[in-house]
């Protein structure tokens, strides 16, 4: 794989590319950057591309990493070629993020001065800045995050300012410790505090990255609060770099990210719905008012998604969403996931988790392209109501 | 529909032929994939079509139990539910109440178990194993047999066959649509006897020989629940058409590829910093991306390491079955014989089951084996 030399280039043209790789060119809003997705974990994104039949959108990837590549290590990784090779996904983007909220979650408690702890499968592990330096050479993904200490909403004021301490000194260490000059995304942490958000965000901004990661988000803090934190990041940001951040995925949060002058989401909000067996079946051209068949709330759907397991699917031979152009959409029916969940076949997972990706990056294309016309704000509330309306539906009919 | 067989070549007793059905044109030898509950595990249907499946086994019994025959039948069927293009094949269903259940008795009137639902007795006769399998709808279906252990010796063996081929009458009576096939009492034997040791290859090559020999030459020989490359090659010397087994599949999930030499096992320690492919002459998807340590990581503990096995595996498969076609139409099956074993065998230590089989179909393996055994009883097979 080739050095990463020029930085990205997040810029008024609206693209976000990277040299050795296709560029991924959208519609942009001259007040903000282009805003594409990131998909979930790395077996999210390997589970369904490797085998996807029919090409899903392009998409990027990875959070990470150690834990789930628990069994392979950095040099072997390295002798394969890094991560493009190793998953075959030539075509893709490859982020690496110290966070999965699967199998990697932050453990602040015993995250220390000289590492970043995480809870694995394989027991706890603590990564210290060389390490993950190298772990990431290794991999030679597109860009990487510098290692950071996210705490919960709900810690002390003290460890707040401690992790934002760490996570600056982690990322002066890793651009440091940075000699092949890949492109490097600077992390900024803050937890629930509007100043120590600013503070982080102020610094980083004085930092040569190329882009910013924003952690610490989707650990427990609500809707309510975010919205504030993470305009308190933003607004100290250049306008003309990317920003990422990890760990929302509902569709609201998506939008609220969005508002707030984000670029680039990852999450596991696909992976977890799948695992439920939830179907997402929102219209994506949605009209105010339009569309009034909500589902009842008793197989535990909603006008966003159902929930393929319940037994009024049993014989309903129509595919998930009618005019969904997924390879699940064009070759199956509900009856036959139905069944398929019913008797725990893999296959369900792999069909259903190509759908949700599919209708979850069409959301995003939505965003997009609601951004381009200049509607977003109306978009966005649009959504956010016919959502409230439905669940008010839902709840007075039962 | 009358089901077409064409033999288009042979060597001795082997026969590579074409098997018309509703659904599909076949090409045997060919190794059945078994989809259990309608799906091969983890597989789509895309990747069956280009791994090159033919047909796919259904198993009656799962099915009726979910989603029911019943279901399957108002929604079209089972090529319409799964949504599979090429052919399919269902058991009598027998087989997995012999094994999965307490069997209660088997009488004149059928076969009777337990239900597993709510563990009543349950009773199910050839006509019912038709009307079920009817439903269903599969390009072939099988009689229903009286199905009796291997371990079982005397007047039962005689008891059951005979009481199989009354119920193969009884199940003609009843069919309407597809292919009936006729589960002939030896084979029938062997689905049970199932992948036993080695001990045992040798009454099993006996059997398939003898069957082969004795049934007509015009109709397809369908060897149940083998198996292993070596047993498919050894029963296309001698005449068998068609097989089906769980064993690349099931093994896959163990984390065991599939290659000329024999197995690889992705689990061992060595995988873990090993670069190249599974099988380096493999054209398969998974050969030609995807390297042994990124399987070896994945296979314990993500559902792709066990997909990208059970990919390729089956590839191997139908490779084999496409390689024994063409080896035997074009003339060179001895050739293509002595290669398998040459490589699967380098020191030459091919079993003298293998050796005693290859003599009886006629084909000259002695380039193969370090020395050659002829302790063959002639006068016990035909």
């Amino acid at each position: 794989m080739e050095q990463r030399k020029s930085p990205v280039r997040g810029s008024a043209a609206g693209q976000l590319s990277f040299p050795n790789s296709d560029s991924r060119s959208a519609p942009h809003n001259p007040q903000r950057p282009a805003r594409f997705h990131l998909s979930g974990p790395p077996y999210l994104l390997s589970s369904f591309s490797g085998f996807s039949p029919a090409p899903v959108q392009p998409a990027s990837l990875l959070p990470c990493f150690f834990s789930s590549l628990e069994g392979i290590s950095p040099k072997t990784i390295s002798n394969i070629g890094g991560l493009h090779q190793m998953l075959s996904l030539h075509q893709h983007i490859f982020a690496a993020v110290p966070r999965d909220s699967i199998i990697a979650l932050p453990e602040h408690d015993s995250t220390n001065k000289y590492g970043a702890s995480f809870q694995t499968p394989g027991g706890r592990l603590l990564i210290k800045p060389a390490e993950y330096v190298e772990l990431v050479s290794s991999m030679k993904p597109d860009f990487w995050v510098t290692l950071a200490d996210e705490v919960p909403a709900w810690v002390s004021d003290k460890r707040n300012r401690t992790s934002v301490d760490r996570t600056l000194r982690w990322l002066d260490d890793c651009l440091s410790l940075n000699k092949t000059g890949t492109t490097i995304f600077g992390s900024i942490v803050g937890g629930s505090s509007i100043e120590e958000r600013h503070r982080c965000a102020q610094e980083v901004a004085q930092r040569n990255v190329s882009g910013y990661w924003i952690g610490g988000f989707g650990l427990g803090e609500s809707m309510d609060e975010r919205a504030a934190l993470l305009t308190a990041v933003t607004d100290n940001l250049p306008e003309d770099m990317p920003r990422h951040v990890s760990g929302l995925g509902l569709p609201e949060e998506v939008l609220q990210g969005v508002a707030a002058g984000i670029d680039l989401f990852d999450s596991t909000y696909v992976y977890h719905l799948t695992l439920g067996g939830f179907a997402l079946t929102f219209p994506l051209e949605r009209n105010k008012g339009d569309n009034a068949d909500y589902q009842l709330s008793d197989s535990g759907g909603d006008d966003m998604k159902i929930n393929l397991k319940a037994t009024i699917y049993r014989k309903d031979t129509s595919p998930i969403v009618e005019s969904c152009n997924c390879f699940t959409c064009q070759n199956h029916t509900k009856a036959y996931l139905n069944h398929l969940f019913n008797v725990h076949e893999m296959l369900a997972q792999t069909l259903l988790e190509i759908h949700n990706t599919h209708q979850y990056l069409g959301f995003f294309c939505s965003i997009r392209k609601a951004i381009e016309e200049g509607k977003f704000e109306q978009f966005r509330r649009n959504f956010v109501e016919s959502r409230r309306e439905c669940l008010f539906a839902a709840a007075s009919s039962d | 529909m009358a089901l077409k067989f064409e033999v288009l070549g042979r060597f001795n007793r082997a026969r590579a032929a074409q098997l018309t059905l509703p659904h599909y044109l076949c090409q045997t030898p060919l190794f059945m994939p078994v989809g259990t509950q309608g799906t091969i595990k983890g597989l789509t249907k895309n990747q069956l079509e280009e791994i090159g499946c033919q047909i796919i086994l259904g198993n009656t019994y799962h099915l009726a139990l979910r989603p029911t025959s019943e279901l399957i039948d108002e929604l079209g069927g089972l090529h319409k539910f799964m949504n599979w293009p090429r052919a399919l094949l269902t058991d009598s269903g027998g087989f997995q109440m012999v094994s999965l259940l307490h069997l209660a008795d088997i009488t004149e009137k059928g076969v009777t178990f337990q239900s597993p639902v709510d563990g009543k007795p349950m009773l199910l006769t050839p006509e019912e194993s038709i009307q079920i399998q009817n439903r269903i709808g599969a390009d072939i279906i099988m009689a229903l047999d009286d199905v009796v252990r291997t371990t079982i010796t005397g007047p039962r063996i005689e008891e059951a066959m005979y009481r199989t081929l009354r119920w193969i009458d009884r199940c003609i009576a009843g069919i309407y649509v597809s292919e009936v096939w006729l589960n002939v009492i030896c084979l029938g034997i062997y689905a049970i006897g199932g992948l036993a040791g080695g001990e045992d290859k040798d009454s099993f090559w006996r059997v398939v020989a003898q069957c082969t020999a004795a049934l007509p030459e015009d109709k397809p020989r369908y060897v149940m629940g083998v198996g292993y490359p070596l047993d498919i090659v050894v029963c296309s010397a001698l005449g068998a058409d068609m097989y089906d087994c769980v064993y690349p599949t099931r093994t896959a999930r163990f984390g065991t590829a599939l290659v000329p030499e024999g197995v690889l096992k992705l689990k061992h320690q060595a995988m873990a910093n090993d670069i190249r492919p599974i099988d380096p002459m493999c054209e398969c998807m998974v050969c030609k991306n995807y390297t042994r340590a990124y399987i070896h990581c994945l296979v314990t503990k993500d559902a792709m390491g066990s997909q990208l096995l059970s990919y390729h595996n089956l590839y191997y498969m139908m490779k084999l079955s496409r390689d024994l076609h063409s080896s035997i139409v074009e003339g060179r099956f001895p050739e293509f014989v002595c290669k398998f074993l040459q490589t699967m065998f380098p020191k030459g230590d091919v079993p003298e089951w293998v050796c005693n089989a290859m003599e009886v179909a006629g084909i000259d393996i002695s380039s193969c084996c370090r020395e050659m055994r002829f302790d063959v009883d002639k006068s016990s097979t035909l």
